[in-house]
């Protein structure tokens, strides 16, 4: 996983609530066995018209916005289905970091996961930022995680809150399988104890 | 973590799985079942090749493809090439990493949902985890069931563990006797029409009141299955003698002395007297009628008296400008009856209703009457089981006389990721569970109402009260 420090960029204005990841990445872009190549498909059916063709009132189809990498949206962003595809879509696009009042728990996981920063902030300062991002592209924002700031064009900081144990996984890029690994002696004490206790628990060898 | 505070249900299966407490009260949470399918499991198995890694425990995992098969003509393959590929490497993935697996063609093959407690392998007391949202479901076992996406979906395969914060508790008490024609369908519609779609954000619900308890399983499971819907990734059922009766016998079940052990655990399980709740909501069955959603958001739900909502007196603009694109998306005016809409497509099926008692309900409804002309109606069962059961109890032949076409089981329509799908404009009435644009088709408008009601608009052309058609 990439690491995620301090990012300066285009952030793309996506003033709407309750965007699903149906609406992130359709269905039928999940029989894919890779993470990669699901950008050209992000916000399908938004994007593109039923023949194939740009829809050119959407916000990603805009200059500057086609080089976003940063997302503002309204509340219980990612609702919907468990599929990680919707991250590796927004990442796979460029996006780095979505700001929103709130997310969806599974996305917000997801988003952890593959080094894009879910940042929690107020509808008022989600608002404002939105009218930031419809400057265009002389209005870049950054978002600093070692600071935990995320400043706007005119120079203003706004200060976020973030679980500290995964900020330090991101900051680092920390692959937190072989984290949870440097817990084996733990993990196996759990399990001869609960082997022990839950004898009747049932497997389901063949 | 032991304590004498009063505990939730949930406190109690959240403190027996915690493995170790890491930095900032982080936990590191075993995992008791881990259920497997083939769309979001590819990823994660590539993972574990690229690191060198194995399963930590394939004995506490069970695959089965659910999402893309066809309901047609099985037996002679995926036509479709990238379905075909992605189920394929599913079965060389189970292979080669020695995980269970339940074949396509195999009778017990069904929606991981419903084949979980099907077959006994979700039980109380449990913490399953699946990446699908819907495994909340599982949770009307009394189990701790959630979904995840790939990259946890890699965590559990290497250590058995999450990595997870504590939710909060949240409790949805329902009271009362359920009026004639409703069903565990129009309760969870209720509810999510009342807390909203991020209602449950933060939290685990557990549901309660006499109105849950005298649910059957099959009602439990589709108001469990629908929590994600209200925005918590798990709901929660105390299990009394109703889950025991439906969990015993069944064949990954604890069978003679480790049944009555297993007994004896569960009935600790349910939450102590004075155990508090973060948030608590309460309902009285008495105030819900059959329920149809009109919107894209699974609370933008009336009852079938009702009409499509004004939209043009909604203070915040925000709010306003989503309803009215719903609205726009939907093909609907303010002030329609929703008697007044007219069906396309009818789907019965889905991890939310897609169980004998489903079906049985919509046969009751069906039995003497034709589909109206012009309507594609499908019923898709949950499972190769329920399929089978539904042939021997002749339900399968009163919908099949009523003009319902009868399919393999999978998710199917609820989805569209096989070829069950609707076309842009048409008006689906249909048991699953998401209402979302595109969800069941590219510019299908999906209305969700329970099975009772899908057969209902199925035999009448239109959206119905079913209590009207007795």
């Amino acid at each position: 996983m990439d690491k995620f420090t301090k990012l300066t960029g285009v952030a793309a204005p996506m003033p709407m609530a309750n965007i699903d990841t149906d609406k992130v990445i359709p269905a039928r872009f999940l029989k894919t066995i890779k993470r990669s190549g699901l950008g050209v498909h992000l916000f399908d059916a938004l994007r593109y018209d039923k023949d194939g063709k740009e829809r050119p009132d959407f916000v990603l189809n805009q200059e500057p916005y086609r080089k976003a990498e940063i997302l503002i949206a309204h509340e219980n962003f990612g609702c919907g289905s468990s599929r990680e595809h919707a991250p590796w879509a927004l990442l796979d696009f460029g996006i780095r970091c979505v700001i929103a009042p709130d997310f969806a728990d599974i996305f917000h996981n997801n988003s952890f996961k593959n080094g894009i920063l879910p940042v929690r902030l107020p509808r008022a300062v989600c608002d404002q930022l939105i009218e930031d991002a419809k400057l265009g592209g002389n209005a870049r924002i950054t978002v600093d995680l070692e600071k935990q700031v995320v400043v706007r064009p005119n120079g203003d900081e706004i200060p976020f809150k973030i679980d500290p144990f995964r900020r330090h996984l991101l900051l680092n890029g920390l692959d937190d399988i072989g984290q949870t690994m440097q817990h084996g002696k733990a993990l196996d004490s759990y399990e001869a104890k609960r082997q022990a206790e839950q004898p009747w628990q049932p497997t389901l060898s063949a | 973590m032991s304590t004498t505070k009063p505990r939730t249900l949930f406190d109690k299966v959240w403190d027996s799985h915690v493995v170790e407490t890491l930095e900032d009260g982080t936990c590191l949470l075993f995992i008791d079942r881990h259920l497997v399918h083939e769309v979001t499991s590819p990823q994660a198995f590539e993972g574990l090749r690229m690191a060198g890694r194995k399963l930590r425990r394939p004995d506490l995992t069970i695959a089965v493809a659910d999402h893309n098969i066809p309901t047609l003509g099985r037996a002679q393959g995926i036509k479709e090439e990238d379905s075909r590929i992605q189920v394929e490497t599913l079965e060389a993935n189970v292979k080669a990493f020695g995980v269970p697996y339940i074949p396509i063609m195999d009778e017990r093959q069904g929606i991981v949902h419903i084949i979980g407690p099907e077959l006994g392998i979700s039980l109380p007391g449990q913490t399953l985890v699946c990446g699908d949202s819907h495994t909340s479901t599982h949770g009307a076992l009394g189990a701790l069931a959630f979904g995840i996406g790939t990259s946890e979906v890699e965590h559990v395969m290497a250590t058995q563990t999450l990595q997870q914060k504590p939710s909060k508790n949240m409790r949805v008490d329902v009271s009362g006797g359920l009026p004639f024609g409703t069903s565990a369908k129009d309760v969870v519609l209720a509810i999510i029409g009342k807390i909203g779609t991020a209602g449950g954000t933060g939290h685990v619900i557990e549901y309660t009141g006499d109105t849950i308890r005298g649910m059957d399983m099959a009602g439990r499971m589709t108001v469990s299955n629908m929590t994600i819907e209200g925005g918590a990734r798990a709901g929660m059922i105390a299990p009394d003698q109703t889950t025991f009766d439906y969990i015993k016998g069944r064949p990954y079940a604890p069978a003679g002395a480790a049944w009555e052990q297993a007994l004896a655990y569960w009935r600790t399980l349910p939450s102590d007297p004075g155990a508090q709740y973060d948030t608590s909501v309460f309902l009285k069955a008495e105030d819900i009628a059959p329920m149809v959603t009109w919107g894209t958001t699974p609370e933008a739900v009336v009852p079938i008296t009702g009409v499509v909502p004004n939209v043009a007196d909604i203070a915040d603009e925000g709010v306003r400008a989503q309803r009215q694109r719903m609205l726009d998306y939907m093909g609907l005016t303010p002030g329609q009856k929703m008697t007044d809409l007219k069906v396309d497509v009818v789907f019965i099926g889905s991890c939310t209703n897609g169980r004998i008692e489903d079906l049985r309900a919509a046969a009751a409804v069906a039995k003497g009457r034709k589909v109206a002309a012009g309507v594609r109606a499908l019923v898709v069962p949950g499972s190769g089981l329920v399929k089978s059961q539904a042939e021997r109890e002749g339900i399968a032949q009163i919908l099949i006389e009523s003009g319902f076409e009868w399919r393999e089981p999978c998710c199917s329509m609820c989805l569209g990721m096989n070829p069950d799908k609707i076309s842009a404009g048409q008006r689906c009435a249909s048991t699953s569970n998401r209402n979302f644009e595109g969800r069941q088709g590219i510019g299908g408008r999906t209305h969700l109402v329970s099975p009772s009601m899908a057969a209902a608009a199925a035999v009448t052309g239109h959206f119905a009260d079913v209590r009207e058609l007795g």
